[in-house]
């Protein structure tokens, strides 16, 4: 019988470099791997990627599996799935982890499915049963509203893991590792997608996933002007701003800065909730800050439930007041 | 152009969340009658796609749903908004599913059904929020897929697919049929109309069974999952907000504003 063993991590690369959810990544994959004493791998794929190759053994990978090939430049469903397959059918590991990024939520399922295996996608928490040694898989359902922890019996047992569900591990360049090339024998024509156009639509000012400090409005903002006010106060802090689904749906302000489930997943050490409800797939996405404050003219409102601060009050005349008295204390300090 | 679209019927996911109560000994949600059950949301924008590409092309759009106890007015709604046929698989044995098992019985009802340009499914569904099923139908019927789309053109024997990535968007060409997979920036789907509720109304949606669509009996519904679900709860919040008060809503921002000064937040 053939032995499954070891942990592998799929990692994302961007722009010549690993992304900060395969860091996130390789440390958890670490913390389990030690746990089950087992090792742990890597896997790069793209196109002029050897360069990076030390760098998850940088984070805690013991080997690494580099598959480099112009084929690989842009990420397609057919080649990636192709090149995983066959590097997880020669390595065998017990539990291959992914991040829940555009493309790992479209790699990990059909990847599992051609793996005869599954997945447990979107996960917060991933911890080996003492017993068992299997891996328990505790992810979000029913939008938020509930959670759900899964295990499963065929091998590997895969998981994405969402973003900024740990930190990152400290880099140590001390570390050795061993790096391994594989080749994969694809031919084009087995690629069935072609990306005609890749676009990037930064938002100027501080990342919302970086920021420290993000204002978030919902549907009681009313409108694109008002999101103007949120800018105002972000501006002031230093931070960010981001919305719940419906500011996004309503076109008053770009989709990229939704907050929530099907959004960005943020972990700000401020989260200033203004005019939103805090429905479970909004929540979803920002639970993970530090410190919540919320400003809702409904008592009620479900955001009271997790913040530490809140005003009962409409945001038109709370938030102005609030605004200046930031700024006459930011200007009598300079 | 024949187009099919996997939508699902599902506890309205915008209810609030007080409303989302488990039961923790059989490990399920319960169903509260102050929830209403609906064609999930997410499904909905997979509907638009499907009747956005009929808008332009022709052609027929066929909605497929799974699950048994299929409320008959829920699950038409596709009918309603614009889509000419509806088959329901319905069958205690295709319940209780995971992806897998859920995918393969929509993927025989698709092999059934035999001519096909364009398969649509949501991003995910609103329940487990696994996204997995258009993958999963993709990869057993052999075609490719593209997921969380925006837009889509059929030029020929091919499609041209905007797509959402972390930091932006990619236009992809791929040939048909495919999967496609469809996010909520497609655009609202658009209400039913009276001629369509009137048409959904006088229409019966095909039943199948899993005898119908030729699976295997342990492939699908609770025997055939491959996931195991240990344990379904609810996160508990410590809920201690301070409400911070004021004669006026100024006076309330001025008093926040010293609270998080004190507690040493901004």
């Amino acid at each position: 019988m053939v032995e499954y063993r070891g942990l592998m991590v799929y990692c994302e690369v961007k722009e010549g470099k690993l992304t900060a959810l395969a860091i996130e990544l390789l440390g958890y994959g670490r913390k389990l791997a030690d746990e089950l004493g087992q090792e742990l791998s890597a896997v790069l794929i793209g196109s002029n990627i050897r360069t990076l190759s030390q760098k998850p053994i940088i984070f805690g990978a013991d080997k690494v599996y580099v598959v480099d090939s112009t084929l690989f430049k842009d990420y397609q469903t057919d080649s990636y799935v192709f090149a995983m397959e066959k590097v997880v059918k020669q390595v065998m590991p017990r539990i291959l982890l992914l991040g829940q990024s555009s493309i790992g939520r479209d790699l990990a399922p059909r990847l599992a499915f051609r793996l005869c295996t599954a997945v447990i996608t979107d996960c917060v928490e991933l911890t080996i049963d003492a017993e068992s040694k299997q891996l328990l898989q505790t992810k979000p359902v029913y939008g938020g509203n509930a959670r759900a922890t899964f295990t499963c019996e065929s091998y590997p047992q895969m998981a994405t893991v969402r973003a900024k569900t740990m930190s990152p591990p400290e880099p140590d360049v001390s570390r050795q590792g061993e790096v391994i090339n594989i080749d994969v024998d694809l031919v084009l024509s087995a690629i069935r997608t072609k990306v005609l156009e890749k676009v990037s639509e930064e938002i100027a000012g501080v990342r919302l996933e970086d920021a420290k400090v993000v204002v978030c409005g919902g549907r009681g903002i009313g409108g694109s002007e008002g999101f103007r006010q949120l800018e105002g106060l972000a501006k002031l802090l230093k931070g960010a701003v981001g919305a719940t689904r419906p500011p996004c749906d309503n076109g008053w302000v770009p989709t990229g800065i939704q907050v929530g489930l099907t959004g960005k997943i943020i972990t700000p050490d401020v989260y200033i909730g203004v005019a939103l409800s805090g429905s479970s797939q909004h929540l979803s996405g920002c639970s993970g800050a530090k410190n919540i404050i919320a400003i809702n003219k409904d008592p009620n409102a479900n955001i009271f439930n997790v913040a530490q601060f809140g005003v009962v009050g409409d945001w038109r005349m709370v938030l102005p007041a609030f605004i200046k008295t930031l700024s006459d204390e930011k200007n009598n300090c300079v | 152009m024949n187009i099919i679209v996997c939508i699902k019927q599902v506890m309205d996911p915008e209810a609030p969340p007080a409303n989302f109560k488990i039961d923790p000994i059989n490990n399920r949600m319960i169903a509260l009658p102050s929830v209403e059950l609906v064609v999930d949301p997410y499904a909905e924008y997979a509907i638009e796609a499907a009747l956005k590409v009929k808008d332009v092309m022709g052609g027929k759009v066929t909605a497929i749903s799974l699950g048994p106890n299929q409320v008959r007015d829920i699950v038409k709604k596709p009918l309603a908004m614009g889509a000419d046929e509806l088959i329901l698989l319905e069958d205690t044995a295709f319940a209780e599913g995971d992806s897998w098992s859920t995918a393969y019985a929509l993927a025989m009802a698709i092999k059934k059904i035999g001519s096909y340009d364009l398969i649509f499914c949501g991003r995910e569904s609103s329940d487990w929020n696994a996204g997995q099923i258009g993958l999963g139908i993709a990869e057993i019927l052999g075609l490719p897929s593209i997921t969380l789309a925006t837009k889509i053109e059929i030029l020929g024997t091919k499609a041209i697919v905007k797509k959402v990535t972390d930091d932006g968007y990619e236009v992809v060409e791929v040939s048909l049929p495919v999967v496609i997979t469809v996010s909520n920036e497609i655009g609202s789907p658009r209400y039913q109309t009276l001629k369509g509720v009137i048409a959904a109304a006088k229409k019966e949606p095909i039943i199948w069974k899993p005898t119908d669509i030729g699976v295997k009996m342990e492939q699908i519904g609770a025997l055939g999952r491959r996931i195991k679900l240990i344990r379904l709860f609810q996160p508990v919040y410590e809920g201690k907000c301070e409400i911070v008060k004021g004669e006026t809503p100024e006076e309330a921002a001025l008093n926040l504003f010293q609270k998080l000064r004190e507690a040493k937040i901004l």
